[in-house]
Order: structure tokens, then C-alpha cells, then sequence
């Protein structure tokens, strides 16, 4: 039994290796999202942001993270104290675990899993648990109001989210990343977001509400509700939260690069001339070039857009979001059975 | 069984929509409001007790410390209870100051409101845009009395001293190079009138930016349309002024009805909302910058044409020229006896109001002939707003409260005085 294990070590370690490959990537990633986020809001608010930590302000992330790891974790009288501690944890694991499936270029990815969509789902799903018990745990009314807001608006844009989903499945005929991807090959038009414009509108609204992102930052809601479930919490505790806002953030985006934008694909592919010009960039720079137009995008309706109210924003989800994807996985299936090129012949 | 309670909820003092240090406690059903109890107090500094020990003149500097968003709105006010007491009249030249300086402080104050109140509501660019344009009017408050909030620029019999020639200038610095700041100091190069008249031909423009923004945005409006809803009777009953009582579609407005300063030679229009809810308030504002902005331009074109004296000549009320004072014993005297003593105002009672940008500011003033108010009683427009706040949310949720709150403009300073 134990010949066995060791047998097995070197595979245990590969993966390892693996992980930490994608988790400090992942985490610099989330840092430099950040500083990301202050200058580009900075520069549409007409001011510079961040530019005195370093060389323009690139070290203000690290500057940060000193900051919260320095800082005192206040634990409120009457409040559980081994809950406080596990929500963030809570919220953080599945927003890491959740990378397993994640396609990065063609051979790039640590668990190439058949039902990987269903997996990356139900982890991004199991997030809300931590936000649930932070707010419960921290016996406090406004992060009750954030708990109880943040469970709703989860749990009614999962199921716009899932139906797009659906209509996803239907038109590549697996849930596995990889082939979902290659299904999208042929060229730019093969891309999903054409056949499936409605869906990938639905999942990309429903995915900025599902991360509690802005114009759907209720469970924060700075000036109703202070900062929602987090407004106990302090130092390093509040920073795993930051930290799985900003990664699930991320991951939507690598959802909407894979499943409507044809992921590591290369946009030139099949137009003779420019598809070998760029036959040189990895496909990992085609998907972090579509990754980053979403982040963009997060940061940008940030800035633009006021902040809706709790039963608004039922109310878009539920009679808006639902009934369109109902309405279009049928559509989907009825072009998928005729064979409807260039997509699905 | 065990009783049902609602939730009841402390909002504020210390919280990102309290607007100063307000305190509510709202009792809330889920987050429907079923009833708002605002607590006061927390800014009270006695302004008007502080007013009985000081002499007359004196005293103008508490008036910009009120609403600390429309300073030079309630200097007048109280400056205009004083000359009415003591019966004296302003040079024309400075009541044209004085009502451009008032029109700019409604677009100060304005501004701010919109900034805040679209934060409130989430929609964080609009508060530093309008804050960009803030500091251009903070630099003409600068250019007139040296001070960029706080002003004492209005004096009883005039305004302090006359529009400047020319306008500080930025210096280039480390991170400002000569090019950069050239650049900066483009529209600083002549006069003060010089520098409003550029703002005010840019001004327009940036209005039409932020009403893009958020006038047809479709989340905007869900978050204000029908919220807050004030009747024009029961706005009238409820001792509204100002903007809230326009919105509501009462057309009553001061510099109207009863104009002072130069108001009655002023072209000008006076929006007036239909429905009466945060969507109108918001609207009846916005213009009502574009008419303030109408209102400079006219007093430009006239202080222009018309140079003359800024303060009445009485020594007795306003202080000598600083040139005489160099070789005039007489100056001298009365300059110290104004500093130190101020001067006896006879017996009476004046009540003057102006429109503030928050609706009618008043000052009561009651004089026993001695050199300091016998009693002063302010009139602040927050006050009956806030007032109906719990009125005007009930069976709203939690965030339409918030939405209220900044509609309804609320600044502590002149509520707790």
C-alpha cells in the first residue's frame, strides 16, 4: 500500500507543480487587476490614480497587501467566532478550485474533465455560502442585509446563467472546454457569441451580477448598506474576500472567452494571408487579449452606471434574463438539428 | 408563538450616505421603510447663541460656516438683515457682485448635490466630474476674498472689495512642466470677469455631459421616477422651499416673487417640476444651473460696462480705504473702532431672506440698539425638508431612502446651526 503511494508521488508532485503554475499567476493577476481597476476608473474619472509606489504605481498592489496583512482582524463581540473565520475561507476556495478546469491554450490545462462546465458551475455556485455565513456570522444588520441581498441575486442570476449555459451545450455537443472550444474553430464567424448573441448577452449580464460587480453591487451597496456582508471584517480576513471577488471576476471573463469567443482560438484563423501572419502568437495570447477586453469592460460599466435596487434587480432577472433564454434554446436546438452552417453544419 | 418585531436599523451617524452626521433609525419590514426617525444635533454649534456675543459685523464668517455648500447665499441673507436695520442700501455695483456671486454659489452648491446624490445612487464618475467644475468656481471665491470655501466677502453696505484684474496663476512644478502649466493658466490670462466668462461658455457643454449620463439611463430612472412622491399642496403644508417645492409644481421662487439684490433686471426662467418625485428634483436642478449660468453672463456683461464703488461710503459702517488710513488720523479711528467695537445698530426687527440653492434662507435679526444682536433666528431650508423625510419614505425600500436623502440636498450645518 504504501509502495503504492510513493509509486504515485511523482504524479501527486507534477500536479503540485501545476497548481502553484496556475495560482500565482492567477494571484498576481488578481493584484495587478486592482491597480488595474484604479488607474483605468481613475482615468475615466478625469484623475491619474495610483503613480507613487514604484516605477507609474506598479508596486501599489504589494503596498496594499503589506497594508491588510499588517492590519488587526477585529472579531465583533456576540458574533460566532468560528464561522467569521471560515467565511472568507469559504468564499475563496471554490473561487481557486474552480481554475482546475480552466483551458488556458491547447494542451494547457491541469484537469481536462468531461463534465468540466458543470464543475466550474457548481463551484462558482458554491461561493455564496461564504457570503451567506459571513454576513450571518458577523451579527451585524447591514451584513445581514448584504448576506440576505447576495443570496438572492446568486441564486436567481445562477439560473439565467445555467440556461445559458444550456444553450452553450446544445450547440457544441459536450461539456468539456476543450471540445467546446474546438467546435468553435473554422474562423471568426464559427464563434459562438453570433448564433448564441442572446445567450452570451444573458451570461455576461448575469455573470458581472453573479460576482456582485457593479451596476449589481447590492450586497455591497456602499451607500445603502456600507459594505454588505464584508463590513465586519478587516486585515486579512476582508482580503480573501477581495481576493475571490477579483478571481471569480476573472474566471467569468475566461467563461465568456471560452464559451462565446472561441477561447485560445485565433481571431484571424481561416482568412488566408493574416491567419499565418499570426500563426506565430500563442493561443494563450489570444485568451488573455479576450479575457482582458472583458475585465475591461467590468471596470468600465463600474464607472458608468448607477447601481440598481433589490426588487430592480429581481425584476431583470426574472423577466428579462430567464425568458430569453428560454425563448432561445429552442431556437439553438431548431438551428443545431437543421444543421444551420457555418456553425453547426 | 413569538412576536413579529421589525428590524430596526441605526443609519449612521457615521455612514457613507448620512450626508454630514445624520442619524436615522428606520424600522424596516425586509427593506420596505415603514418608519424613519431622523436624529439631529450632531453638528449643533450654537451659531445663533455665538451670534449674541459678537458684534454685528463680526458675525458674517458663522453664516458661511451654516451651509457650508452655499456660503456666499447666506452671507447675503444676513448682510441684508443688517443694512435693513440700519437702512442703508448697497452701491449697485456691488449688488450685481453680489448677485453673481450668488448665482454662483447655486451652481457650487448644485454640483455637489448632483455628485452626491448620483454616488448615493451609484453612479460614482458624475461626483468627480463635478467636482472638476467645482474648483473653477472655488478659484473665483479664491480670487475675491482669498478664501476658497469660507468667503466673508459680503459686507453690510457692499461686498469686500471689487472684482480683481487678474487671476492667480499655477507655477510649473515637479510634475507640472512649463508646457503643461502654460496650458493651465490659458483662461487665467486676463480678469476674473475674463476667467467666469470662459466657465460659463464651457459650462453648458458639461451639463449636457452629465445629463447624457444619467437623464435618460435607464437605471437612473428606475431609481428615481415615482420615488418620494411630495403633492404641491402638502409640499406647501409642509413648509418646503426652493427647489423641493418647484419640483412638487409650486412656481415660487425668491428672486422672483420677491426679488432682491438685482434679481428683478435679470432675464432668467424658473423651472418647476410636474410630479413632484426624485426624477423631478433632479430635473427642476439641472436647469436651474443652466439658468444661474444665464444669470452670470448677464452680470458679467453689465459689471463690465460699470465700474464704480463696491461698498457705501460711511465710515461708520464699512472701513476706510486702506490709502487714507496711511496719512488720516480720522481713517485710523474708524478702522479700529470697526475692527474692535463694531458699530450700534438701532433698535428694530429685520427678517431677510434670499433663495438659496436649498430653497429660502432667512435671517431674523432683532437689535436693542447695542453693537451686537439682541437675538438672531435663522431660517434653514434643510430643516422642514428633513423634516418629511420619514413622510416622504414610508413603504419605500432601504435604497429608495437613500435616493430621498439626496434628493432632498440635506446639509448639517444649517440644520443643527
Amino acid at each position: 500500500m504504501i509502495m503504492g503511494l510513493l509509486e504515485e508521488l511523482p504524479a501527486f508532485a507534477w500536479i503540485l507543480i501545476k497548481i502553484v503554475a496556475i495560482l500565482i499567476p492567477l494571484l498576481l493577476g488578481v493584484a495587478y487587476l486592482t491597480f488595474a481597476e484604479r488607474k483605468v476608473i481613475g482615468y475615466i474619472q478625469g484623475r491619474i490614480g495610483p503613480n507613487r509606489v514604484g516605477f507609474r504605481g506598479m508596486l501599489q498592489p504589494f503596498a496594499d497587501i503589506i497594508k491588510l496583512v499588517f492590519k488587526e482582524i477585529i472579531i465583533p463581540v456576540r458574533s460566532n467566532r468560528y464561522l467569521f473565520f471560515v467565511a472568507p475561507i469559504f468564499t475563496l476556495t471554490p473561487a481557486l478550485i474552480a481554475w482546475a478546469a480552466i483551458p488556458f491554450a491547447p494542451n494547457l490545462i491541469l484537469a481536462n474533465i468531461n463534465a468540466g462546465v458543470l464543475y466550474v458551475f457548481a463551484m462558482s455556485s458554491i461561493a455564496v455560502y461564504g457570503i451567506l455565513i459571513a454576513g450571518w456570522a458577523s451579527n451585524s444588520k447591514y451584513a445581514m442585509f448584504g448576506a440576505l441581498r447576495s443570496a438572492a441575486q446568486t441564486i436567481s442570476y445562477e439560473i439565467s446563467m445555467g440556461f445559458a449555459l444550456v444553450g452553450v451545450l446544445i450547440a457544441a455537443g459536450s461539456m468539456n472546454f476543450q471540445d467546446i472550444i474546438l467546435a468553435q474553430q473554422g474562423s471568426l464567424l464559427n464563434w459562438f457569441f453570433i448564433p448564441l448573441l442572446p445567450l452570451f448577452m444573458v451570461f455576461w449580464i448575469s455573470g458581472i451580477a453573479e460576482t456582485n460587480r457593479a451596476p449589481f453591487d447590492l450586497a455591497e451597496g456602499e451607500s445603502e448598506i456600507v459594505a454588505g456582508f464584508h463590513v465586519e471584517y478587516s486585515g486579512v480576513s476582508f482580503a480573501l474576500f477581495f481576493l475571490a471577488e477579483y478571481a471569480s471576476m476573472i474566471l467569468i471573463s475566461f467563461l465568456l472567452a471560452i464559451l462565446f469567443l472561441g477561447g485560445w482560438l485565433s481571431p484571424f484563423e481561416g482568412i488566408p494571408g493574416l491567419d499565418e501572419w499570426f500563426a506565430w502568437v500563442p493561443g494563450l495570447a489570444w485568451m488573455l487579449l479576450k479575457v482582458s477586453f472583458f475585465l475591461f469592460a467590468y471596470l468600465w460599466l463600474r464607472a458608468t452606471f448607477p447601481r440598481y435596487r433589490y426588487d430592480q434587480l429581481m425584476r431583470l432577472g426574472w423577466k428579462v434574463l430567464i425568458p430569453t433564454t428560454i425563448v432561445w434554446i429552442p431556437v439553438v436546438a431548431v438551428l443545431v438539428k437543421l444543421n444551420v452552417g457555418p456553425w453547426f453544419s | 408563538m413569538a412576536e413579529i418585531r421589525n428590524y430596526t436599523l441605526n443609519f449612521g451617524p457615521q455612514h457613507p450616505a448620512a450626508h454630514g452626521v445624520l442619524r436615522l433609525v428606520l424600522e424596516l419590514d425586509g427593506e420596505v421603510i415603514t418608519r424613519a426617525d431622523p436624529h439631529i444635533g450632531l453638528l449643533h454649534r450654537g451659531t445663533e447663541k455665538l451670534a449674541e456675543t459678537k458684534p454685528f459685523n463680526q458675525n458674517i464668517g458663522y453664516m458661511d460656516r451654516l451651509d457650508y455648500v452655499s456660503m456666499m447665499c447666506n452671507e447675503h441673507a444676513y448682510v441684508r438683515a443688517i443694512e435693513k436695520l440700519i437702512g442703508i442700501e448697497a452701491p449697485i455695483r456691488a449688488q450685481y457682485i453680489r448677485t453673481m456671486f450668488d448665482e454662483i454659489t447655486r451652481i457650487l452648491n448644485h454640483l455637489l448635490w448632483l455628485g452626491a446624490a448620483a454616488l448615493d445612487i451609484g453612479a460614482m464618475s458624475v461626483f468627480l466630474y463635478c467636482f472638476r467644475e467645482r474648483e473653477d468656481l472655488f478659484d473665483c471665491y479664491e480670487a475675491v476674498s482669498g478664501a476658497r470655501m469660507h468667503a466673508t466677502y459680503y459686507r453690510p453696505g457692499g461686498v469686500y472689495r471689487d472684482l480683481p484684474d487678474n487671476m492667480p496663476q499655477y507655477q510649473a512644478s515637479k510634475w507640472h512642466n512649463e508646457k503643461e502649466t502654460e496650458q493651465r493658466n490659458a483662461n487665467r490670462k486676463g480678469s476674473l470677469l475674463d476667467f467666469i466668462t470662459d466657465f460659463t461658455e464651457r459650462f453648458p457643454a458639461r451639463i449636457d455631459e452629465y445629463e447624457k449620463l444619467l437623464t435618460n439611463n435607464r437605471i437612473w430612472k428606475q431609481r428615481n421616477v415615482d420615488i418620494g412622491v411630495v403633492s404641491a399642496d402638502r409640499a406647501k403644508q409642509l413648509g418646503f422651499s426652493g427647489p423641493m417645492l418647484r419640483a412638487s409644481g409650486v412656481e415660487w421662487d425668491l428672486r422672483k416673487m420677491q426679488p432682491y439684490a438685482m434679481y428683478d433686471k435679470m432675464d432668467f426662467d424658473i423651472p418647476v417640476g410636474l410630479r413632484g418625485d426624485c426624477y423631478d428634483r433632479y430635473l427642476v436642478r439641472i436647469e436651474e444651473m443652466r439658468q444661474s449660468n444665464r444669470i452670470i453672463r448677464q452680470c458679467v456683461r453689465w459689471l463690465r460696462e460699470h465700474p464704480g464703488p463696491v461698498i457705501v461710503d460711511d465710515p461708520k459702517v464699512a472701513p476706510p480705504k486702506r490709502v487714507q488710513m496711511k496719512d488720516d488720523m480720522e481713517a485710523m479711528i474708524h478702522h479700529f473702532k470697526l475692527f474692535t467695537e463694531g458699530y450700534c445698530v438701532p433698535a428694530g426687527e429685520a427678517y431677510a431672506a434670499v433663495e438659496a440653492p436649498k430653497g429660502e434662507f432667512g435671517a431674523y435679526l432683532i437689535s436693542d440698539g447695542a453693537n451686537k444682536p439682541y437675538r438672531l433666528k435663522l431660517r434653514a431650508p434643510g430643516f422642514p425638508h428633513l423634516a418629511a423625510f420619514d413622510e416622504m419614505t414610508r413603504g419605500h425600500m432601504l435604497a429608495d431612502g437613500v435616493a430621498i436623502l439626496s434628493s432632498q440636498d440635506i446639509v448639517f450645518g444649517e440644520i443643527d446651526r
